[in-house]
């Protein structure tokens, strides 16, 4: 029996509103993706919405926040409308990218959400220059930036740990361990498969979470966090979690067993935390109704808004390739 | 009022004045503190600025580019210098995916206002990993800017307005030209938008940049004691292209040939052309040429090395071929 869960009632139960609003705004983008309403590649992260409810809620509203190809959960937990991500995935120019970049490259300046990124590891070099920009001008915000265990064979992730680390900048690196960099299992890609080793070997603070969990994730984020504002550098989380779909909606999943899947949902994080807090007294079946009835019509709100969305109009094809500012001219104060 | 300097002092010179006026301007990149520059160019910096400003870094193309993306994303205006251009192929990815989509695939949320130095080209035997003239590759990228400063004059007033541009600037310093001394005229503000015409004439145009602009002007000279009147533009933005100044020119002239030390194939020196064609091709008097460099990785043997590339002969040869 886990200990006590250590919240008010009202933070508890946003953890599992969160978990809930991910989860079915991805149920329903799948079967979106069925009916062809949106198209493109759409990674499903049902089965790791711990990861990114607990350790977002661990972060400041301001902190910058980086994620990966697999961030619509990222996304909506760091404040971008349900709307706006379902109006994206629609391509329609309601969307937080203006429908070009799809579910792969979400972006919210308000917010601070720098993206999806769809280039493996590609997200944390930007995320120590985030921080590095931070710390120059004088802040207290970090930049957290997620990426999957396939991330660490990149030479980016030795890149970004290696400068953070000498420079000893304010980021949290989260590494969310799935267990297959697609469909390729860790110990069939990297020599070392104890990812807290190796990042460590650039002298990070590491800590391994059970990703399932999401009070656990909660916590050891907040212990993190702690230590990258106090300025004692950046600091790597593994998140051990499991991916229950595909890849993406184009993967027949030959390289896994069904038993090992069927093992992990078990384990699942909403299935688990719902049982805690009923087990606890916190919520009932009555009270978990109205959430799911809550969550159900934020989600059909989301897919109302992508249909009555516009698309771009054509016109608006090569707006922003570069910004529409006046080039400067010249230095009039040229010195010597 | 003028000044006797370098290229390379000028380059230190924008360098200087871009720290000193704006607290968001920092330059890192592989030996530009302690060392002063692989080509000398931050020299004395890092005592004047300090280590928080003039940042060395790593053996990361790919981190420190990356990472100058995100310090631009988050308010500063990083100055990023790689060693050479042939480093940052080591850096294609945030360069390409990340500093040029950025903007159009955020719909206009994220400008990335990052200014990448970089050296180029060949010239000093250091053969096929130190020598190439890649810069035509990078104009291929939509929200890229891309200038080649082949003068003093650019050298030193290029950097600022770079600065001020929203958007990823790539400048590219040809290496053979840190030595060029001669006069500055100090009060000469510059664009980052437009060709200049360097020599007047009549007869035909020679389109050059960066390294090949005193080649071409010095085949001009050539020329004009043989009876041909060859007008010189300078690119200086190899992106986007001034159309406008090179379709003036070749109205005057009818006649057009482009220098351009990167490989014929798929050459910046081809897009001209192309342009050219395709927006004045019957006010042409003969076909439109180029003078590139061999397509060989350049080699390090002197002799070789001069005969891969684009010389002051070939260019008067290629003229008179033009106007014969």
């Amino acid at each position: 029996m886990s200990a006590p869960v250590p919240y008010p009632r009202d933070f508890a139960l946003a953890l599992l509103r969160d978990m809930l609003r991910i989860r079915r705004l991805e149920e329903r983008a799948a079967e979106l993706y069925g009916q062809g309403k949106i198209r493109g590649f759409l990674h499903l992260y049902i089965g790791e919405e711990a990861v990114a409810v607990g350790a977002l809620h661990a972060l400041t509203p301001d902190d910058a926040v980086l994620a990966t190809y697999r961030e619509h959960g990222h996304a909506l937990i760091q404040g971008v409308p349900m709307t706006a991500i379902m109006a994206e995935m629609y391509g329609k120019q309601e969307g937080c990218s203006r429908g070009r970049g799809g579910s792969m490259h979400l972006f919210d300046a308000r917010t601070r959400f720098f993206g999806g990124n769809a280039i493996v590891a590609g997200g944390l070099p930007l995320a120590a220059g985030l921080a590095l920009a931070e710390r120059m001008q004088g802040g207290t915000r970090l930049a957290a930036c997620f990426f999957g265990e396939g991330a660490m064979a990149e030479g980016a992730f030795h890149e970004a740990l290696n400068l953070a680390v000498l420079w000893q900048l304010p980021v949290l690196f989260c590494c969310e361990n799935n267990l297959y960099a697609m469909g390729t299992a860790l110990a069939r890609s990297q020599s070392q498969t104890d990812l807290c080793a190796k990042a460590g070997a650039y002298k990070i603070a590491t800590q391994t979470v059970d990703g399932m969990d999401v009070v656990a994730v909660h916590q050891a984020t907040c212990t993190a966090v702690e230590q990258v504002r106090a300025g004692l550098g950046p600091y790597f989380l593994e998140y051990q979690t499991y991916r229950f779909r595909a890849h993406s909606m184009f993967d027949p999943e030959l390289y896994r067993d069904k038993a090992e899947v069927e093992q992990w949902k078990a384990r699942g994080p909403i299935l688990a935390y719902k049982a805690r807090l009923m087990a606890e007294g916190l919520l009932d079946e009555a009270g978990l109704a109205a959430l799911e009835a809550e969550v159900e019509q934020e989600v059909e709100a989301a897919v109302a808004y992508a249909e009555a969305g516009s698309p771009e109009p054509l016109e608006d094809l090569c707006r922003d390739v570069y910004t529409p500012a006046p080039v400067p001219t010249a230095n009039p104060e040229a010195a010597p | 009022m003028s000044l006797r300097t370098s290229y390379r002092e000028a380059l230190r010179e924008a360098l200087r004045e871009a720290l000193q006026r704006d607290p968001r301007v920092f330059l890192m990149g592989e030996d530009v503190g302690r060392y002063g520059g692989t080509y000398a160019v931050s020299k004395g910096l890092l005592e004047e600025f300090g280590e928080e400003r003039i940042r060395d870094t790593p053996l990361s193309e790919l981190g420190f580019v990356g990472a100058g993306i995100g310090a631009a994303l988050g308010g500063m205006r990083p100055i990023v210098e790689v060693m050479t251009v042939n480093f940052s192929l080591l850096a294609l990815d945030p360069i390409i995916n990340t500093a040029a989509t950025l903007r159009h695939m955020s719909g206009g949320q994220f400008s990335v206002p990052l200014v990448l130095r970089m050296a180029t080209g060949a010239g000093r035997q250091l053969a096929a990993q130190h020598s190439h003239s890649l810069e035509g590759w990078y104009t291929h990228i939509p929200g890229l800017k891309i200038l080649a400063p082949a003068t003093l004059e650019d050298a030193r007033g290029m950097l600022w307005p770079a600065l001020q541009d929203p958007d990823p600037v790539l400048i590219f310093e040809h290496a053979q030209l840190y030595n060029l001394e001669g006069e500055l005229n100090q009060a000469e503000p510059v664009d980052i938008s437009s060709a200049r015409v360097r020599r007047e004439g009549s007869d035909l145009t020679l389109i050059a940049y960066g390294g090949t602009l005193g080649k071409a002007l010095a085949a001009a000279e050539q020329l004009a004691g043989e009876g041909i009147a060859a007008e010189v533009i300078d690119l200086r933005v190899l992106r986007p292209l001034d159309d406008a100044t090179i379709l003036a020119s070749l109205r005057k002239t009818r006649r057009v040939l482009v220098v351009d030390e990167g490989w014929r194939s798929g050459s910046l020196a081809a897009e001209i052309i192309a342009r050219i064609v395709e927006q004045a091709f019957y006010e042409l008097d003969a076909a439109p040429m180029r003078v590139c460099s061999a397509e060989v990785p350049i080699p390090y043997a002197r002799h070789l090395e001069q005969a891969a590339l684009p010389q002051v002969p070939a260019i008067v040869a290629a003229a008179h071929e033009l106007c014969g």
